[in-house]
């Protein structure tokens, strides 16, 4: 392999697909522009653009919430809300966040967008189950938001019974529009493993898949093994709910802790189902910006697996005070640990790509600190958490909402945001400003810290979560977090500005701005409606190969 | 505008037409392959579903050993046995449509789909005299449960009943789709689409009927003989 080759060349003798025209190649974004071409498309990268805009509108309905929460938090008494507003907002903020943008959002938009140009497909392999996963994810949302607005829900994103089936709120419609929106997920899933060992181009052998891709590979097998059991379970609340089966009801016989156990056995993995896409998008853009191969990159790829193996043997570590027995709490708490190990191992490959690397503090990279700082903070408190004496006074604490905040929301958004700024202009052939990019990037890190690190401190002073009310002392903290949440929104609104901006105004951005060498950077951008413009490209390089650092030539789109 | 698959081109009457690749694929194997390996996954996924249901049995059969052992006394064990006869004999005409649809004998094709959609039917009718039977002496999930019988009077016996009931509903809504399923498969067969090249529906089709075969399977030991 020479270092000088272009990574992509025609097969020979191949034959331009039919339909190929030789100059007329429209982008995808004006390839058809009725609505219908829109709503309709079986386009992977159409339909990533509009998962984008849902999720970043749902984005919005969550933050609202948050604000909402911590503004009533202000005060140790009665702010702006009653109680049981404040109950249905911060259970709205949870169920809003997690299933309509935490799991759909990285998935959905990038990863439909980038896993097919990243294996040189011209799709993914089921193009309408693609666009059925966005729908179903829409009427989930549909269903799950009408229950809101009648009435809402005080239960807490997770559910629990026997609580969540006697309480007066309109439980039902919001939980089966969980499980509907579970399907959209299992959908997304199901299609990813599919493509992914069906649609490589010739070239690309496991080990030259891009990191992202093998991040979506252990996101979809969660997906798909573990959303089935949370369907079951929520169907049976809501049967609970409507019947009184008493399934779960103490008061019936019921067992309230199996709830727990199947509820956690999917939602612990789903909190990989959140940060795996982050850890593979934080694996290209850490590549890209340091100018340098990825360190270690089976070790990279691999732990991807291993997370998603372990994480389905450590739910356990949420119910330490549920009255499991202390060989079971030991049991879970080593198995939690190894998660930490597998994470740990990116952590270092991460820090070793950078170490002597050509750094180029972009947008994307700022936000590759930020990550990376949350992420190892956020991580250290999950071993500590995982430590079954340090969870017995922690547990519903602020310290546990700090904590997935840090870990799960903090790697989470820091990923969606590096993807956001280093795909933008290849998904919309324009480019952002710089300069505001690192000022929002630095604004919404800083504010993120100014939320949270209060809440550790709150938590660990004894203040419960889920609470109206606090005593006088806990003031001070809260005011600072909630000043860290104002902040942070402004991070998000500057962002949400300039992007729109650059939207119309931006310059035309070339195919490959940041000389990545990342596969999808090898077609035009906005690519054209079936991805490589001629013949499927043949691969002869590795995804993350940059070979001369000072020079880092990459070749054209072809 | 991109198309993934082309509709089923025109042919003429007794001929299978040609099978299409969808523009996205590179060739007839590759998308056969994908569309198996998507079945494979998404009948893991049914399996995981109803392994939920089996993780709540086992659970409660613990907690409560006697009210299960003799709730399960009461079901219709020669019901349940020619049930299970009958979908076992299902799943080997289902596998025989496959044969036959290898072979391009599409009219086998659809005389085999149609013996499996009768025993299906079957199975849904013997289901609702059981079903009916229940709901008479008042064998019945939870708060429902009415039965004075005195070996009934055990705590568990009405969480049996909700399991019981669950399980078998969300079987019998499984074997309603497959029958949907199986009919809308049997009527492309019955257009004659299928050949040796060409069979992914009526495989995949099979496929899900054998989970539903497959189910039951574990749902019968578990409720009625155990
Ligand atoms: C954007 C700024 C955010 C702020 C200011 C914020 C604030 C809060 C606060 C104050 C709580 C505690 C409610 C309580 O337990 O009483 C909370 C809970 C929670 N947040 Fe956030 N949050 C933000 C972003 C997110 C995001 C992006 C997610 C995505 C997953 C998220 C997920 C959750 C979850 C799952 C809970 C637990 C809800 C519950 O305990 O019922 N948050 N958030
Ligand atoms: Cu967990």
């Amino acid at each position: 392999m020479s270092p000088s080759s272009s990574s992509i060349a025609a097969e020979p003798g191949a034959v331009p697909a039919p339909g190929e025209h030789h100059d007329h190649h429209p982008s995808y974004l004006v390839d058809g522009t009725t609505v219908k071409s829109w709503l309709l498309t079986l386009d992977h990268k159409r339909i990533g653009v509009m998962y984008l805009i849902w999720v970043l509108l749902f984005f919005l309905v969550g933050g609202i919430y948050a604000l909402v929460v911590r503004l009533e938090l202000l005060t140790p008494g009665p702010t702006i809300v009653d109680a049981m507003t404040y109950n249905r907002a911060f259970t709205m903020h949870g169920v809003v966040m997690i299933f309509l943008f935490m799991i759909p959002a990285i998935p959905g938009a990038f990863g439909n967008f980038m896993l097919p140009l990243m294996l040189g497909a011209k799709d993914v392999a089921f193009p309408r189950l693609n666009l059925l996963s966005l729908y179903l994810l829409l009427s989930g949302a549909a269903i799950a938001i009408w229950g809101m607005l009648n009435g809402g829900m005080d239960t807490g994103w997770t559910f629990y019974t026997p609580y969540s089936t006697h309480t007066t709120t309109t439980v039902a419609p919001i939980l089966f529009g969980a499980f509907i929106i579970g399907f959209s997920s299992i959908a997304t899933g199901l299609n990813f493993i599919v493509t992914t060992h069906t649609m490589r181009a010739p070239g690309i052998t496991w080990f030259r898949m891009p990191l992202f891709v093998w991040a979506m590979y252990a996101t979809a097998c969660i997906q798909v093994l573990a959303t089935p059991v949370l369907g079951l379970v929520l169907l049976l609340v809501v049967g609970e709910q409507l019947f009184q089966f008493g399934i779960f009801d103490p008061a019936r016989g019921g067992d309230p802790v199996l709830f727990q156990h199947l509820f956690w056995f999917y939602s612990h993995p789903a909190v990989y189902i959140m940060v795996l896409p982050a850890f593979g998008v934080m694996s290209e853009v850490v590549a890209a910006f340091s100018r340098k191969n990825i360190f270690g990159y089976r070790a990279v790829a691999f732990s991807s697996l291993g997370i998603a193996f372990v994480g389905f043997f450590a739910w356990g570590h949420h119910m330490f005070v549920s009255g499991q027995s202390t060989f079971n709490a030991g049991v879970f708490a080593v198995l939690t640990m190894l998660v930490g190990v597998f994470t740990a191992i990116k952590v270092f490959n991460w820090v070793g790509t950078v170490y002597k690397g050509a750094v180029d503090f972009k947008t994307p990279f700022a936000y590759f600190c930020g990550f990376l700082y949350f992420t190892v903070f956020g991580g250290m408190t999950g071993v500590a958490f995982a430590t079954a004496s340090l969870d017995v006074p922690w547990h519903d604490t602020y310290f546990v909402v700090a904590h997935f905040h840090f870990i799960m929301v903090g790697a989470t958004i820091m990923a969606f945001m590096a993807a956001l700024h280093y795909w933008f202009p290849k998904m919309f052939g324009k480019t952002y400003h710089e300069g505001w990019g690192l000022v929002s990037a630095a604004l919404i890190i800083l504010g993120f810290n100014a939320t949270f690190i209060p809440q550790f401190l709150l938590g660990n002073a004894g203040m419960p979560r889920r609470y109206y009310e606090y005593p006088e002392r806990f003031q001070t903290l809260n005011v600072a977090s909630t000043t860290g949440a104002t902040l942070l929104a402004f991070g998000f609104l500057i962002t949400a500005i300039y992007l729109t901006y650059s939207l119309v105004y931006g310059e035309k951005a070339s195919s490959n701005p940041w000389n990545s060498r990342g596969y999808e950077w090898l077609t035009e951008s906005p690519p054209p409606t079936h991805n490589f413009i001629g013949p499927q490209p043949v691969y002869t390089d590795e995804p993350h190969f940059y070979v001369d650092r000072e020079k880092a030539e990459v070749p054209d789109a072809v | 505008m991109q198309s993934s698959s082309a509709a089923p081109a025109h042919h003429a009457p007794g001929v299978p037409p040609v099978p299409t690749v969808a523009a996205h694929f590179a060739s007839l194997d590759v998308q056969q392959h994908a569309a198996r390996l998507g079945m494979w996954l998404f009948l893991a996924t049914e399996i995981l579903l109803f392994a939920g249901l089996f993780v709540c049995y086992a659970n409660y059969r613990f907690m409560f050993p006697e009210g299960f052992a003799a709730a399960s006394r009461h079901l219709n064990l020669v019901l349940g046995t020619v049930n299970t006869l009958v979908l076992i004999t299902s799943s080997f005409t289902a596998a025989m449509a496959v044969h036959y649809a290898k072979e391009a004998k599409n009219r086998q094709v659809v005389v085999m789909f149609i013996l499996t959609i009768l025993m299906a039917l079957g199975f849904l009718v013997i289901k609702y005299f059981e079903y009916s039977h229940k709901i008479h002496v008042g064998q019945l999930p939870g708060p429902y449960f009415t039965d004075t019988e005195p070996s009934l009077q055990v705590p568990g016996v009405p969480m049996y009943f909700t399991i019981y009931f669950l399980s078998t509903g969300l079987h019998g809504f499984h074997v309603i789709i497959g029958m949907i399923v199986l009919t809308w498969v049997g009527l492309k067969a019955n257009r004659n689409e299928f050949s040796a090249r060409n069979y992914t529906a009526v495989e995949l089709g099979s496929m899900y009927w054998h989970l539903v075969d497959l189910v039951w399977i574990f749902l019968f030991p578990m409720l009625y003989l155990i």
